[in-house]
């Protein structure tokens, strides 16, 4: 708040270039809802995020302008056209509070988490992500988070724990309902113990210096790099621990085109189209797609003897 | 032609506007603007750089939108016509059946050109393997044969009958559009739906024409 004032900083802030419309949206919507002003949430919503540290996991490439990034975007919750999200979904979730997420399933003492207290769980870092969508495109992340892990390991697995599942908040008042989008709600993802506790999986709760935009799954959502961008759940209000693995949403509509695993792979073509190459937006020509989006070093033995075709 | 109605003065006369309405070169003239504003806006915002984060696949839906919307619309003029007792409208049908031909080029150049930058293999490989793709590309091709005798001359040359037979194709070519919108989309298929309910609904005054000729040439071989 005091940024007015005192000026840290002079470099160019991320918010610098945000269209304005998008922080009026938000601004007259903070004015009016005296709900969120009563939240004790209230001063972080659309707030500057100081990550107290850099990682050395970050790409040096270069970084998706955020007016992509906040103006094309899947979230089917919210319109199916990658215009819709940045259109429908500001103000939306911002209103939800307090924002719970449950944490249940095989562990010994299940309980819900207030936003607060997921914040406070590990110290905030920035990751620079490439993320590799299944429609062959790919962008750029600064998310801020912390190892999805450090939350995990709070909390006492039973011998059961194989899968981690999560769930994303819906409101069929305020969404699409799941006969106009074809998939069906709540939405639901899931990894299995080791990629949820791989120190690249990211617990995301902000991007280019400031809490995440509701279009971009706020205020919770994952970063799994090396998996197409539908594993990466958005607006997150559920962790299950779970013995089996569990169902994903995209796969329960198409389990021929989308795997559990969904690790990007460009020998494994999609039925409908080749996932050789991608487009990095906002370029115009294509690049080739890398194994694990280039993340192999770091993930590829996870997967040693599974056949990536069948598992895909 | 309306010899079973009684029109008053004022009815025959705004009748007669619109025939000369419909006569008109100026109309003809407009509705061809019309058809190209589709083309002038990709234009437009390409000059603003206003086509989305990502501009191949919004220029590669919108020229696919606007094949199987001058599809529809061509579909929709013999009905019209029917409907609405005006013979004259069937003067625009050519020029709309020639603008989804236009359209659906546009459309597969741009897919050729920007997604596939001009690899035939690349190309051949999608056609094989890819079922929408596929069938994109047939109706593609049989659109051509379409737009080739589209020409007086060529109904001249094949005698009204045949000409008539062969541009029944175009039945066929807007359902394997449907069908490849309807493929192409992961998992919200309201508007290839929309389209599929639009096409079957402008097939039924074919059908029954078709079972009124059909009844006709039974009921004359049985007499």
């Amino acid at each position: 708040m005091n940024a007015m004032i005192i000026r840290k900083s002079p470099s160019l802030r991320y918010s610098d270039v945000t269209p304005k419309q998008i922080y009026l949206s938000r601004r007259g919507f903070l004015a009016a809802g005296s709900v969120v002003l009563a939240s004790p949430f209230t001063a972080l919503a659309d707030t500057k995020l100081t990550p107290a540290s850099k990682s050395p996991l970050s790409t040096d490439e270069k970084i998706t302008p955020l007016e992509l990034a906040t103006h094309y975007n899947n979230y089917y919750e919210f319109g199916t056209g990658k215009e819709d999200p940045g259109k429908n979904a500001p103000g939306k979730l911002e209103r939800v509070r307090p924002w719970t997420v449950s944490v249940e399933g095989e562990i010994s003492k299940p309980r819900t988490l207030d936003l607060d207290e997921v914040m406070k769980i590990a110290p905030l870092e920035e990751r620079i992500y490439r993320h590799r969508c299944v429609e062959r495109w790919s962008m750029v992340f600064p998310w801020i988070g912390f190892p999805l892990s450090a939350l995990l390991k709070q909390f006492e697995p039973t011998g059961k724990a194989k899968y981690v599942a999560f769930q994303s908040y819906h409101d069929s008042k305020t969404e699409l309902g799941s006969f106009a989008a074809g998939i069906d709600f709540p939405y639901v993802e899931g990894l299995r113990m080791d990629e949820a506790m791989h120190p690249l999986t990211l617990l995301v709760v902000g991007m280019y210096g400031e809490t995440l935009p509701d279009q971009n799954g706020a205020p919770l959502r994952l970063a799994v790099p090396w998996k197409y961008g539908y594993k990466s759940i958005k607006s997150i209000v559920k962790i299950k621990f779970v013995e089996k693995e569990p169902p994903t949403t995209w796969n329960r509509a198409a389990s021929n085109e989308y795997g559990f695993y969904s690790n990007v792979n460009p020998e494994v073509d999609h039925p409908r189209w080749s996932q050789a190459k991608e487009r990095r937006l906002p370029d115009l020509l294509p690049r080739n797609t890398i194994k694990f989006n280039g993340y192999g070093d770091q993930v590829a033995s996870l997967y040693t003897g599974m056949d990536l075709r069948k598992n895909h | 032609m309306h010899q079973n109605r009684t029109l008053t003065d004022g009815g025959w006369k705004s009748r007669a506007v619109i025939k000369k309405i419909l006569l008109s070169r100026w109309t003809k003239a407009l509705l061809f603007a019309a058809c190209l504003i589709p083309l002038l806006n990709l234009g437009w915002r390409a000059w603003n750089q206003d086509l989305t984060a990502n501009p191949i696949e919004y220029i590669t839906h919108k020229t696919g939108d606007w094949t199987i919307r001058f599809l529809m619309i061509t579909l929709t003029v013999t009905p019209l016509r029917l409907l609405l007792h005006e013979p004259q409208l069937v003067r625009f049908r050519r020029m709309l059946g020639l603008f989804a031909f236009f359209y659906a080029s546009l459309h597969f150049s741009v897919w050729f050109c920007l997604d596939k930058f001009f690899d035939f293999s690349e190309m051949g490989k999608d056609i094989l393997k890819r079922p929408f793709i596929t069938i994109g590309m047939a109706a593609l091709l049989m659109l051509i044969p379409l737009a080739v005798t589209s020409t007086n001359g060529w109904v001249r040359r094949l005698g009204y009958k045949r000409w008539q037979r062969l541009h029944r194709l175009v039945y066929l070519i807007a359902l394997l559009g449907v069908i490849h919108y309807y493929w192409l989309v992961k998992s919200d298929v309201r508007l290839p739906l929309m389209y599929g309910a639009i096409w079957a609904v402008l097939m039924v005054p074919r059908g029954v024409e078709w079972l009124r000729k059909r009844s006709r040439s039974t009921a004359t071989v049985a007499g």
